[in-house]
């Protein structure tokens, strides 16, 4: 049997049922193996969807046979199977790296829960980049939420519970905005399904409305996407999660939103609404802007390793958006490519963070001195997934921070303006990322390690992989940026 | 626009002012779990703006029935969307209840100022 049309459905219904079969094994490490194994499969179902995709496929998949509109579709084109190619790959390495970590933070009996809740996440994530369906993506936005909930809580850190709060309220009040956004628009148009829906909206005569929900839309999934200056959310939690949850959520989750805010808003709307692309780009390219400046300055003056790592999550997130708002090929790859980029990077950076951690209990910069020293090869995936974060030429950072700056110097007579504020935040990250370094390799060690000697090696060993991909990616960036140009492409196939 | 329009909204104007009332409770409240009674009447106004989209005056719930294909029916699809909709309302709550017992437990109190007073 050929199971290649159903891979599309098998991505989120995988690791969907799995996750209450993980609950039944008892044996702590049984509950691992079988979570990482789901991940692993729903990596490579991704993986073989991007390879059909980038040679032209589209996935089109009628759930129980009801074709759409009327039942729910699931489609992936170029810009979901990038997103899904994160997503699972995110889930994938860091389930690989998690063992020895999550047994030193989580309670043994707590363990089967904390994987299914894990794999709740993967699978919520996964339907949000397959569905073709405004409301089915609300559902599942709202199944990963609780599910990283769940797993920012569910640390030993006691902080972790006021900002999973904040969390909670913030992402709850977002996905209720997206809510009445296509409540709205299903008013008017009497669809759900976004193809159909985009077909619709031109014969709506009165926009009114129309205009109303793309602006609940927007602000809704900007709240979910942490656009500055709707962050507020993002540092606390995922400074106080536990380490393997912060790989996981920073790599993908933030992206996630990013990718149904772009899609909705060049799908839908801007084919349809007359001036929306002008309203999209006056609203969030100051915002991006913003976000860009005062994150990395924030991070330059940050103490805590998690909480820069996180506060600089937050100026990338402004790098995708800018380039989204500059309506151009050019710049829609720039930020698709950079999904895919900061995943890496950052990635690469917690998992050197979770390394770190494993022998020593205080992330503190001034703790943290002359750990290099202690744990060399931790610090040499640091070097490089740091240098990536900074767009240094060789690694796969440069080449989204290069697209950036060139869609950038189309944008007419105030281009100067962005490319000086994409330099400037460059150098930023210079200087935060050299204050780690600084501090690891040349400062004197100030506390001793609880034990010398290098992070367990599937942890150290996933870190290395991730580090190398950024140079890798960097030297071969065709496949993520055929992806992403393919995406672009389909994104603005109207005004084209 | 004239009072009998104004009052053909009213299922409209309520939603509003629900909405706002609750998006205020979660704001401006530091008791936790009336932040989350605030984050719940927010919801429920979505709710109220899903049913009163659907409703069509004198309809009827969409069975068809031998004799009776002429009736005018309600749109159920909303009806169905906002019933999802609830479930996932009331399993954010259940989760945002839990976390504030978790709380209760580590910092032994659910005001927000001494919490972050606390850490």
């Amino acid at each position: 049997m050929d199971i290649t049309p159903h891979l599309p459905a098998l991505q989120v219904v995988v690791p969907l049922l799995a996750a209450p079969l993980v609950l039944l094994l008892r044996p702590r490490g049984l509950a691992w193996a079988g979570a990482t194994s789901v991940a692993v499969l729903s990596f490579c179902i991704a993986l073989s969807m991007a390879v059909d995709v980038a040679q032209g496929a589209h996935f089109r998949y009628a759930m129980g046979g009801w074709e759409a509109p009327y039942g729910i579709e699931l489609s992936i084109g170029a810009f979901s199977a990038l997103v899904l190619l994160i997503v699972s790959g995110a889930a994938a390495f860091s389930l690989l790296a998690a063992r020895h970590s999550v047994d030193r933070q989580i309670e043994d009996e707590r363990q089967p829960l904390f994987y299914a809740a894990w794999l709740l996440a993967l699978a919520g994530l996964a339907g949000i980049a397959v569905s073709a369906d405004a409301f089915n993506i609300f559902v599942f936005m709202e199944i990963s939420s609780l599910a990283s909930y769940v797993l920012i809580a569910g640390g030993p850190d006691r902080r972790a519970l006021p900002s999973v709060f904040k969390y909670l309220i913030m992402g709850t009040i977002g996905a209720t905005f997206y809510l009445i956004g296509i409540g709205l628009v299903y008013m008017m148009t009497g669809t759900l399904n976004l193809a159909d829906m985009e077909a619709r909206i031109g014969d709506v005569t009165d926009v009114k409305p129309i205009m109303v929900a793309a602006g609940f839309i927007t602000i809704g999934l900007a709240l979910k996407a942490a656009v500055f200056p709707l962050h507020v959310w993002l540092p606390n939690a995922y400074t106080h999660a536990p380490h393997m949850i912060t790989v996981f959520l920073a790599a993908c989750a933030t992206k996630v939103a990013i990718y149904v805010l772009i899609r909705f808003d060049f799908f839908v709307f801007q084919a349809n609404l007359p001036g929306h692309h002008l309203q999209f780009s006056f609203f969030l390219l100051p915002l991006a802007l913003l976000g860009i400046l005062v994150a990395s300055a924030v991070a330059m003056f940050e103490g805590n390793l998690k909480r820069l790592l996180a506060t600089s999550s937050v100026a990338q997130i402004g790098y995708i958006i800018l380039g989204a708002s500059f309506l151009t090929e050019a710049g829609l790859t720039a930020s698709a490519v950079h999904l895919f980029n900061h995943a890496l990077a950052k990635g690469g950076l917690f998992l050197a963070v979770a390394c770190l951690a494993c022998h020593y209990r205080d992330l503190r910069l001034d703790q943290l001195a002359g750990a290099a020293r202690n744990m060399p090869l931790t610090a040499a995936a640091m070097v490089v997934s740091g240098f990536s974060l900074i767009g240094i030429p060789g690694t796969a950072g440069f080449i989204s921070k290069w697209l950036l700056i060139s869609a950038a110097l189309d944008e007419g007579p105030y281009a100067w303006v962005l490319v000086a504020i994409i330099l400037a935040s460059s150098l930023m990250a210079l200087v935060y990322i050299w204050r780690i370094l600084e501090t690891l390799y040349f400062r004197p060690a100030m506390t001793a390690p609880e034990q010398p000697g290098e992070a367990p090696l599937p942890l150290l060993g996933v870190t290395l992989i991730v580090a190398l991909a950024n140079i890798g990616f960097g030297l071969f960036p065709q496949f993520p940026l055929s992806l992403s140009s393919a995406a672009a492409e389909l994104l603005l196939r109207h005004t084209l | 626009m004239n009072l009998l329009e104004l009052l053909g909204y009213f299922n409209y104007w309520v939603f509003a002012i629900i909405l706002t009332v609750g998006l205020y409770t979660v704001i401006a409240k530091v008791n936790l779990v009336k932040k989350l009674i605030g984050l719940s009447i927010f919801q429920s106004a979505v709710f109220l703006m899903y049913i009163t989209m659907d409703k069509v005056e004198g309809g009827t719930a969409p069975i068809i029935q031998k004799g009776m294909e002429d009736q005018v029916f309600s749109n159920p699809l909303p009806q169905v969307l906002i019933l999802t909709a609830i479930v996932v309302g009331v399993s954010t709550l259940a989760l945002g209840l839990a976390i504030v017992v978790r709380i209760k437990e580590r910092y032994g109190t659910i005001e927000e100022d001494e919490i972050l007073d606390a850490d």
